[in-house]
């Protein structure tokens, strides 16, 4: 029987399409799986399913109406990336910003962060197959996105920086609403640990699965938590402080293992030290002005200009060459999802399709920040 | 070996992690609190929502049926994406015989409102702000495109043309 078969059926590699409308891909990517029976041999990236050509549209647009474009990148980090351009414009004009704007810029970055990171961790554990945790990670997000509602308007698309400052000054409820979520986190982190983390289930579908070392990370580009798994310093908050992280005083969380479990450990200790960065801030808010007064017509003098910040899921950087008028002549945004997807195939080579799911997760995927 | 201890270490992990659950779960089941799911919100008449909270571009009326809004079209340049649209005429003040503009149809196309508040930040005379509503399901996209102006209001007294 066993001849039989060898004899007269042929294996053969084939090849399957993962999206663009599947679940585990966090939105509309497309992945063309060549596969080994459930072996990866093969994944091929195909972008462009929500494409919306945003940086075409940066150059119709004054600096002041780059901003809200921004919001729909990264939509996770959308704070970080409003940020970028104020940032690039303020060093463009030579405006300098107060204590107050710059401390309240990076606690809201770093309620971003947890924010991001939460979710992230809801979806990493539903995508391997817990779905407790998706409903777990909801709750901490609620709370914080209800600071934002109260303070910015918007729960998601926040739209809080403009250039010279910030749009509204912080409400009255800030302070006490952020100490309070900031107590209710260092209850629930510990939850998370015991729940997840600490699974032996868990970890198995984790540990060595996604090795990537470190030559390879520096060599495709990778940033962000994802290359700090496998223990990359690459943290824009240590390399070139903004706002005030030089005020403050951080640990950048590296794990040299290069696998999948160490990238989740990573965005596991990011939460924490956002958590010490926001309660060595928030006492510190000193009494001043919300914002500069810039003209109404902003013009960047002509040049070339560049701003980096570490968004949620890495670097994410704005680029503009400036001719002198009120639109950008050309702009270019730096995603961090698009050099981290790049190493897919590196990482998934030789695995199955549901460790595929799994390094997609800790990877951290946004599409609408790689596509644009 | 190894096969045991996994099994044991498995398990033991596993109950660790079902007592948060399951303490949520008892916790939950007598005392009502620290509920993680909720129903979807059908008290929408009554909800309050933040004071800051940006539902959709409104035009404010005072009680004789005045609004602030002079046509100058500064919230028009101000859009990103074109969802607003001013009608304007020019007629003589009786006052002062001079041809003044004013405001005839102030169109706002709220399914391509992306909420970003440049408008109301570029309005000299506060005549539009933030509304509440944030119900906006329609059966036709053609539904949303509003007339901000009240029927029948004028522009109050005071406010330069």
């Amino acid at each position: 029987m066993k001849e039989f078969l060898t004899d007269q059926l042929k294996t053969q590699e084939y090849f399957l399409n993962m999206g663009p409308q599947h679940p585990a891909t966090h939105g509309v990517l497309r992945l063309l799986l060549k596969l080994d029976g459930e072996i990866v041999r093969n994944v091929d990236m195909d972008l462009g399913y929500i494409h919306r050509s945003i940086e075409k549209m940066c150059e119709r647009a004054t600096y002041k109406q780059i901003i809200h474009l921004t919001d729909r990148l990264d939509y996770l980090s959308a704070h970080m990336n409003n940020e970028a351009v104020c940032l690039l414009a303020e060093k463009a004009l030579n405006i300098e910003v107060n204590d107050r704007i710059k401390i309240i810029r990076t606690i809201m970055d770093e309620l971003t962060r947890i924010s991001s990171h939460v979710l992230w961790w809801g979806v990493t554990g539903m995508d391997i197959g817990a779905i407790t945790t998706f409903m777990y990670g909801f709750r901490e997000r609620e709370l914080i996105n209800d600071i934002f509602e109260e303070t910015c308007g918007t729960r998601l698309t926040m739209n809080y920086n403009v250039i010279g400052g910030l749009r509204y000054d912080i409400h009255e409820n800030f302070v006490k609403r952020t100490k309070d979520i900031l107590t209710h986190l260092k209850k629930k982190l510990p939850e998370y640990d015991k729940l997840l983390t600490n699974n032996i289930i868990f970890q198995k579908r984790l540990i060595n699965i996604g090795v990537i070392s470190v030559e390879d990370a520096i060599a495709y580009g990778l940033n962000g938590p994802t290359a700090r798994g496998s223990g990359v310093s690459c943290d824009i908050r240590k390399t070139h402080p903004y706002s005030a992280y030089d005020m403050v005083d951080f640990e950048e969380a590296i794990f040299t293992e290069g696998d999948s479990f160490a990238r989740y450990k990573v965005r596991i200790k990011e939460m924490w030290e956002s958590i010490s960065i926001i309660e060595q801030l928030i006492d510190k808010i000193p009494n001043d002005e919300h914002k500069v007064k810039t003209k109404a017509v902003i013009k960047l003098p002509v040049g070339d200009f560049l701003q980096r910040v570490e968004a949620s899921r890495g670097d994410f950087g704005v680029y503009v060459k400036s001719n002198g008028q009120k639109f950008p002549e050309r702009l270019k945004f730096r995603s961090p999802g698009f050099a981290n997807l790049t190493a897919l195939n590196k990482m998934a080579y030789g695995l199955k399709i549901a460790d595929l799911v799994a390094i997609l997760s800790t990877i951290d995927v946004v599409v609408p920040d790689i596509d644009r | 070996m190894s096969y045991f201890s996994d099994i044991i270490n498995g398990t033991k992990t596993l109950l660790t992690g079902m007592r948060v659950t399951g303490g949520y779960f008892f916790v939950n089941f007598f005392t009502k609190r620290d509920v993680i799911t909720q129903q979807y919100p059908n008290n929408i008449e009554t909800l309050e929502m933040f004071d800051r909270f940006k539902g959709e571009v409104i035009m404010l009326h005072n009680e004789n049926n005045e609004h602030r809004c002079d046509a100058c079209t500064l919230c028009e340049k101000a859009c990103p994406n074109g969802s607003i649209e001013i009608l304007g005429d020019k007629a003589k003040d009786p006052e002062t015989g001079k041809n003044k503009r004013f405001l005839v149809k102030h169109i706002y196309h709220l399914q391509m409102c992306t909420m970003c508040g440049l408008c109301i930040e570029a309005c000299p005379v506060n005549a539009i702000d933030w509304g509440q509503d944030f119900h906006h399901v329609e059966y036709d996209r053609s539904l949303l495109t509003k007339v901000l102006n009240k029927p029948g209001s004028k522009i109050m007294s005071g406010i330069k043309g």
